[in-house]
């Protein structure tokens, strides 16, 4: 049906839109973000496949902020060493948002770019929203 | 610690300095902007060291007291009372007191110079689909229609959560989220600013600064006791009164710092216990967000219901990275202000291998160049209606907004004729000063805006005709003004 987009193709690709997925703070003040599926996307992907998309997300969120023993290992070793010792190592938030960005490349290479769409890392958007970039779908015709 | 797109960032950087250097001489028709790093650009009123890597608050004053009076403090004990104390009593004591005293030392500097939690305001492409949202949810406007005051409403834990609209940075704030007036920023978590430590207390730097606080407190009661100790035994080896008069200055000069510190450091350390172990900060607990005053089922819906889980929760919970990129380079595809024609000349094709970073400019590029050239008083929009601090949009609107305000209450960093935008402001910058040890600014509620701000703010939040509202004279200097501002804000 859509021609299928590879990444660098997507470059060349004017922009349609942008929809922006919020934040849902139901849980609390933890990083989560709303299944909800945007109008926008309904002619462009599978609502199941979007919301697996945004869950895994906010799987890998609370794994990031989960209280546990290994995070209270972490922070009172820190403490301990004045936390001089985050210089030469990183932090689990940190390791886990690394985890993140690759999850999000290989969702936009695999499923997103293909159906001329982007994630973009919410990270660059301070954790406030997830930036989804709808590029025209000139295979379709202009618009 | 952008670490997730470190690497896109990295190559862009390298294809950024290839750039540059293959084209030394600059000549003054391409203008080739020095590549910046974000913190040269970041639009809170925070000052920046190290090449990006520290961050404080503006004012800075009081914190260079507190290191003074904590470094001659502990620096005349160990002169002077030190060497005494080891030989007749133990050496433990100089060894507890310095490790102590680093402590304090690390705490300290660990809680001014980092990152409290900033919230980096939004791209305009989001403040625009807020927007929307906003209008959406209002309805369409009539004349003398007063719209609600921009909340949204959220069940936390069983509890009703009202999330605020920041006129400043766009945003609706996280739940505990509130915007220091100092630092002219959103601060996740906020608790207070604090002049002591020269910056704001919020997420990321409550436990450095509940720590320094404690250690603090340890401090100068030990100092104090073995002052005391000191001249008592010296006292009642040489016969009473008969110390030398050098140490005698010193001794005093000691005891009396070490006295009122006491009680107002251990009376904040008391205070912030309670705070940790109930999980308020101090901006709820002054508020009295969650007392039981308030109504029979008012409780704290972030509580882990034990003090315990509360106080690892806050001290060795995991620490969250800085959401602001500081030390990142500012994306120089970006709109550049209208009066650079070519500004783009650095680097529009670095996107041979970060897809992410490159897409982002291209896109960016394109999309800012035809939003500012076909739709300039979109963007204009967010500039006037609480911008105007952070943008220095030094335009005069025209006669509506003139004609509304009756007074005009003055800003921090009042822009005259930018009437409607310093109402609402000025709404958020009377500051609340809390009867406390300390003066802690805390950033005001965001109170329903007065009623004369309001048909200023219907006409230009509801792109009703906005044409009219905007004499030619002074539409091009605000394109310009929107422009700078969206380098400014995308810049984020």
């Amino acid at each position: 049906m859509a021609e299928t987009h590879s990444l660098q193709d997507l470059r060349q690709a004017a922009v349609a839109s942008k929809v922006f997925v919020q934040r849902d703070y139901s849980s609390g003040t933890i990083c989560k973000f709303q299944t909800k599926f945007p109008a926008e996307l309904e002619s462009r992907i599978d609502k199941q496949q979007f919301e697996e998309t945004v869950q895994t997300l906010n799987n890998l969120y609370a794994e990031a902020e989960k209280l546990g023993g290994r995070s209270y290992l972490e922070g009172c070793l820190a403490c301990l060493t004045a936390y001089t010792i985050f210089l030469c190592m990183e932090t689990h938030y940190e390791k886990v948002l690394k985890k993140i960005a690759k999850y999000i490349q290989e969702q936009n290479e695999k499923i997103y770019a293909p159906l001329g769409l982007l994630l973009t890392d919410p990270i660059e958007r301070g954790l406030r929203v997830v930036e989804i970039i709808i590029f025209e779908d000139r295979s379709i015709g202009s618009r | 610690m952008h670490l997730g797109v470190e690497e896109p960032i990295r190559e862009c950087q390298y294809n950024q300095i290839c750039t540059h250097n293959s084209s030394p001489m600059d000549t003054p028709h391409t203008k080739k902007k020095k590549i910046k790093r974000k913190w040269q650009v970041f639009p809170g009123r925070n000052k920046f060291y190290c090449n990006g890597r520290l961050m404080m608050a503006k004012q800075t004053g009081v914190f260079y007291l507190t290191m003074v009076l904590i470094l001659v403090t502990s620096g005349l004990f160990f002169a002077f009372d030190c060497p005494f104390l080891a030989s007749n009593l133990t050496p433990a004591i100089p060894a507890i007191g310095g490790v102590l005293f680093v402590f304090v030392m690390g705490m300290l500097l660990r809680a001014s110079f980092s990152d409290p939690g900033v919230l980096p305001r939004a791209t305009p492409e989001e403040a625009a689909d807020i927007e929307r949202q906003i209008d959406a949810t209002n309805g369409p406007s009539g004349p003398g229609y007063r719209p609600p005051p921009r909340t949204r409403e959220v069940l936390i834990n069983g509890q009703t959560v009202k999330l605020k609209y920041c006129f400043t940075c766009k945003i609706f704030r996280p739940p505990r989220a509130s915007h220091c007036s100092l630092c002219d920023n959103c601060v996740e978590r906020f608790d207070h600013h604090c002049p002591w430590v020269g910056n704001c207390v919020g997420r990321r730097n409550y436990r450095f600064f509940y720590l320094f606080i404690l250690s603090l407190s340890f401090l100068t009661i030990f100092i104090f006791a073995f002052v005391i100790t000191h001249v008592i035994l010296r006292s009642n080896r040489t016969g009473f009164l008969s110390i030398s008069v050098f140490l005698d200055g010193c001794t005093v000069l000691e005891v009396v710092v070490c006295f009122f510190s006491i009680w107002s450091i251990v009376g904040l350390s008391g205070f912030h216990t309670y705070l940790m172990s109930s999980n308020q900060t101090t901006n709820e607990d002054i508020k009295g967000s969650w007392s039981s005053k308030r109504g029979k089922g008012n409780y704290n819906p972030y509580s882990y219901g034990n003090f315990i889980t509360n106080c690892c929760a806050a001290l060795c919970g995991p620490l969250p990275p800085s959401l602001i990129d500081r030390r990142g380079f500012v994306q120089p595809d970006t709109p550049q202000p209208a009066a650079q024609t070519n500004g783009t000349g650095a680097c529009p094709s670095n996107q041979v291998q970060s897809h992410m970073c490159a897409q982002d400019q291209c896109i960016q590029s394109t999309k800012f160049v035809l939003q500012a050239a076909t739709n300039p008083l979109l963007h204009s929009q967010p500039v006037i209606l609480g911008g105007g601090a952070a943008l220095q949009a030094k335009t005069s609107l025209g006669g509506p907004c003139s004609t509304l305000g009756p007074s005009q209450p003055s800003l921090p960093s009042s822009i005259p004729g930018l009437s409607c935008g310093g109402e609402l402001m000025a709404v958020r910058d009377s500051e609340i000063h809390c009867h406390h040890h300390h003066q802690h600014f805390i950033s005001p509620e965001e109170t329903p805006s007065p009623p004369a701000a309001l048909p200023c703010a219907t006409h230009l939040g509801h792109h009703v005709h906005p044409a009219q509202l905007f004499d030619p004279a002074s539409q091009d200097s605000l394109h310009e003004d929107s422009v700078r501002g969206l380098v400014k804000l995308s810049s984020v």
